[in-house]
């Protein structure tokens, strides 16, 4: 999970645009698609989205390997919607009380594929965003407060080690004779013993990190920021970009007749 | 622009000084009186509890806040101000790298400091590129780290530098170390020693530093002071010129020799000397000794041995539907534990010692090779360790990891300790030899988490112990201890030793090596380095 959070040395184009013009792009398209259940629409996004990956450094391979739970889970999604759905249109296959019609398959594909449209701008999003890119942007141009900002962004340091530690924590109390086995309301004292563990480890790091932190001057009201965030011309385009694939899908599904806003 | 270094070293005045922590009924420390000169070089010491590290919390400007129960008394002033009121004019390191770093890339964990201090841009990287000049992270021709290098790739010793150079970028007066080499294996140690050294030949800073291996510091201070425990005022060392407060103070030679009785006894490692331990029964302490005792039947009998072994700490990863089994960060490695007998596990940090120590204790999976118990030691519980239940397992090997407190299951120390043998249903006697025997009796009450860091140590070793069992596997064992607890502890193993345990044991201490005797394992460098296995691992 923390390397799908990292860029591994990216020098793809979409990396160097302002993090928050590329959250606006993405929120345009999540939008538009979270609107309308129809195949089109949601098609003609992931056309566009795949389109966009070798701008964000992005390969089908790659994303494979990152996302293939969120993949597997729209495919299930999709599927059940299908079996499950009221009947519309020619039966296609009836097994007892499971049955696939036309009208159900399109209404499964339709949610399958909004699933995946959805989700992949956001995966796209993190690929080529680096977290500190996106603090200062956030501090700097969201203008929200620069402690909180720089807090969060210091704590998820941390949260690599805590996953390290709690490998760690898991071991040495197997070492001590607790184990994972027994039924599963020991195993779940168990975890629960682990959790605590963990849990004095992260405060104890945590008020460490905040001592060095107060003790380089953080926490004045006012700061300099060594890197500017700033906006460029590739901003403009990626705002634009997003406003295109947004449009671009409302008109292909209304040119095809199938636009369905969900709460009809 | 911001080329040179423009800030005044430091001044500090304690007049009476002292704080009580909030929640706590006695003060850290208390009527301290103490000057430092600008530019001086203190090293202070003390025995554990003498307030070392409340001092320079103080003096960093970090100790407390105005609406917390925490009383401060008499006054502490750098330049005639409070440390409060001054931010950035001290800079203070601590003891674990990895909370030193504040940030992901080493520009601009450098930069945080300043960034703070309002510090206008242009001058912020110039003031960046000449901090990492002066920690020796980057050389004047540029080579060295980049900007942009990820602060999470670099060793401790590097992490430490770093946060030197964040100090240094603020432009203090005053540095504050505190205990900056404890967490670092012997490279990393003399690595921030002598960035420490340049940077202050550099700055003239006024340096605080507090460490309890003395050699390693001596020659760089040009002053030591040595703090009373609770110190009350009065100071109870008769016919010394000392201030309240404080022990003895003066020139590292002078203090050195005339205190060297007291600080021997308080723990401190004195140069030159080393605590006298148990000797091992004849015939075991001399090295390369099991090579040849092999021959002596029944005198050592073989309970566990690796073959060919690759470790790694990394589970088999999942791509897709594949599962792809770790890149290992040591392999081929072959050893034989024997009962009454130590095998040392020695070599520079990233070998994968601990790694080793671990998979052969039954914690981890190898990735290649295997690990086989003999009978002797398996009693039908199977030949590999790993496969064990965990109550089959501490009855058999027992594994004292090097962070005591990742191992208390409990709230009590005697609840601590009865944990083992309870649930194997054994009785209480060896809990109480070993309360008596690591001098732990008058703390059955206590709470684990609450002892302080020798205690902790010799707690989890007893509580590993109270399983019983025949082969004991410790984790750097003597990392960050004083010379007492070092000396007890290497006592004790001696004695078990030769009560016919056999102690597996990862350190980089050679003195503690050498008193357990035995066989040294050398682990080498690994051959690829962390970049090519990171590619390796996500290609």
């Amino acid at each position: 999970m923390r390397e799908a959070l990292t860029m591994q040395g990216s020098h793809a184009v979409l990396t160097r645009a302002n993090p928050l013009a590329k959250f606006v792009a993405v929120f345009l398209v999540s939008m538009v698609l979270a609107l309308s259940i129809d195949w089109v629409s949601a098609s003609t996004a992931i056309v566009a989205e795949l389109a966009l990956f070798p701008l964000a450094g992005l390969t089908l391979r790659l994303l494979w390997h990152r996302a293939w739970p969120l993949i597997i889970a729209a495919a299930i999604g999709g599927w059940s919607t299908a079996i499950v759905a009221a009947d519309r249109g020619a039966v296609l296959l009836d097994v007892g009380i499971w049955s696939i019609s036309e009208g159900s398959l399109e209404l499964g594909l339709g949610f399958m594929l909004r699933g995946l449209a959805i989700a992949l701008p956001a995966i796209l999003l993190m690929t080529c965003t680096d977290p500190t890119d996106l603090a200062d942007a956030l501090a700097q141009k969201a203008r929200l407060p620069h402690r909180f900002v720089l807090g969060s962004l210091a704590a998820m340091r941390l949260v690599g080690l805590m996953a390290e530690e709690w490998q760690t924590i898991g071991m040495a109390r197997r070492a001590r004779g607790v184990g994972s086995h027994g039924n599963p309301l020991q195993r779940l004292k168990a975890t629960l013993g682990q959790s605590f563990g963990l849990l004095v480890q992260a405060v104890r790091r945590a008020s460490r990190l905040a001592v060095t932190m107060e003790a380089r001057g953080f926490g004045g009201g006012q700061r300099t920021w060594a890197r500017e965030s700033s906006y460029s011309l590739l901003d403009v385009w990626v705002v634009l970009g997003g406003l295109i694939i947004a449009s671009a899908t409302v008109l292909a599904a209304v040119g095809a007749g199938t636009w369905t806003f969900v709460w009809r | 622009m911001g080329s040179t270094y423009d800030a005044r070293p430091a001044a500090i005045l304690a007049e009476g000084w002292g704080w009580r922590h909030a929640g706590r009924p006695q003060p850290a420390i208390q009527g301290l009186d103490l000057r430092i000169e600008p530019g001086e070089r203190v090293l202070l010491l003390g025995p554990s509890g003498a307030g070392k590290s409340t001092l320079l919390h103080a003096l960093a400007g970090v100790l407390g806040d105005e609406e917390d129960d925490s009383d401060e008394t008499g006054s502490l002033l750098i330049d005639g101000v409070a440390p409060r009121a001054q931010r950035g004019r001290a800079g203070l390191m601590q003891q674990d790298p990895e909370t030193q770093v504040v940030l992901s890339r080493v520009g601009d964990d450098v930069a945080f400091g300043a960034e703070n201090l309002c510090v206008p841009r242009e001058e912020i990287w110039a003031r960046v590129h000449e901090a990492l000049d002066d920690v020796g992270l980057r050389t004047a021709a540029g080579a060295g780290l980049a900007l942009d290098h990820p602060t999470a790739a670099l060793s401790g010793g590097q992490k430490q530098r770093l946060a030197l150079a964040g100090i240094l970028a603020m432009r203090p007066g005053l540095i504050l170390l505190d205990e900056p080499t404890a967490n670092l294996d012997p490279e990393g140690v003399l690595e921030v020693r002598d960035a420490v050294r340049r940077c202050l030949d550099r700055t003239g800073a006024t340096l605080v530093v507090v460490e309890h291996r003395v050699s390693v510091w001596k020659d760089l201070v040009d002053r030591v002071v040595v703090l009373q425990p609770g110190s009350g005022g009065t100071s109870a060392s008769p016919g010394k010129s000392a201030a309240p407060g404080v022990l003895a103070d003066g020139s590292p030679g002078k203090v050195l020799s005339e205190q060297r009785s007291m600080l021997m006894a308080a723990g401190v490692w004195v140069p030159g000397y080393v605590p006298p331990t148990r000797a091992r029964r004849t015939g075991h302490s001399e090295r390369g000794h099991s090579e040849r005792g092999n021959s002596e039947p029944g005198a050592a009998e073989l309970l566990l041995a690796a073959q060919d072994l690759a470790v790694s700490r990394e589970k088999p990863r999942r791509r897709g539907f594949k599962s792809i089994p770790p890149v290992p960060v040591q392999s081929g490695i072959t050893a034989q534990v024997r009962s009454g007998q130590a095998l040392t596990i020695m070599g520079p940090n990233g070998a994968g010692k601990s790694t080793f120590a671990l998979t052969l204790a039954g914690l981890l999976a190898p990735v290649r090779g295997q690990v086989s118990a003999a009978v002797e030691l398996s009693q039908g519980a199977g030949i590999d360790p790993f496969t064990w239940k965990a109550e089959q397992l501490i009855s058999r090997i027992g594994t004292v990891f090097q962070e005591p407190e990742h191992q208390f299951v409990t709230g009590k120390v005697l609840d601590e300790l009865m944990f083992g043998p309870k649930h194997l249903g054994h009785g209480q006697e060896r809990v109480d030899e070993l309360l008596e025997r690591l001098r732990l009796t008058h703390l059955v009450d206590a709470n684990p988490y609450t002892l302080s860091g020798g205690e902790k140590r010799r707690l989890s070793v007893a509580t590993v112990l109270a399983a019983h069992p025949k082969v004991l596997v410790l984790d750097e064992p003597t990392f960050g201890q004083d010379a007492n607890t070092w000396a007890e502890l290497a006592s004790f193993l001696s004695e078990l030793l030769d009560a016919g345990t056999a102690v597996v044991s990862v350190t980089h201490d050679q003195e503690f090596s050498s008193v357990l005797g035995g066989t040294e394992l050398q682990l080498g460098p690994v051959p690829q380095d962390r970049e090519s296995r990171q590619e390796a691992g996500a290609a």
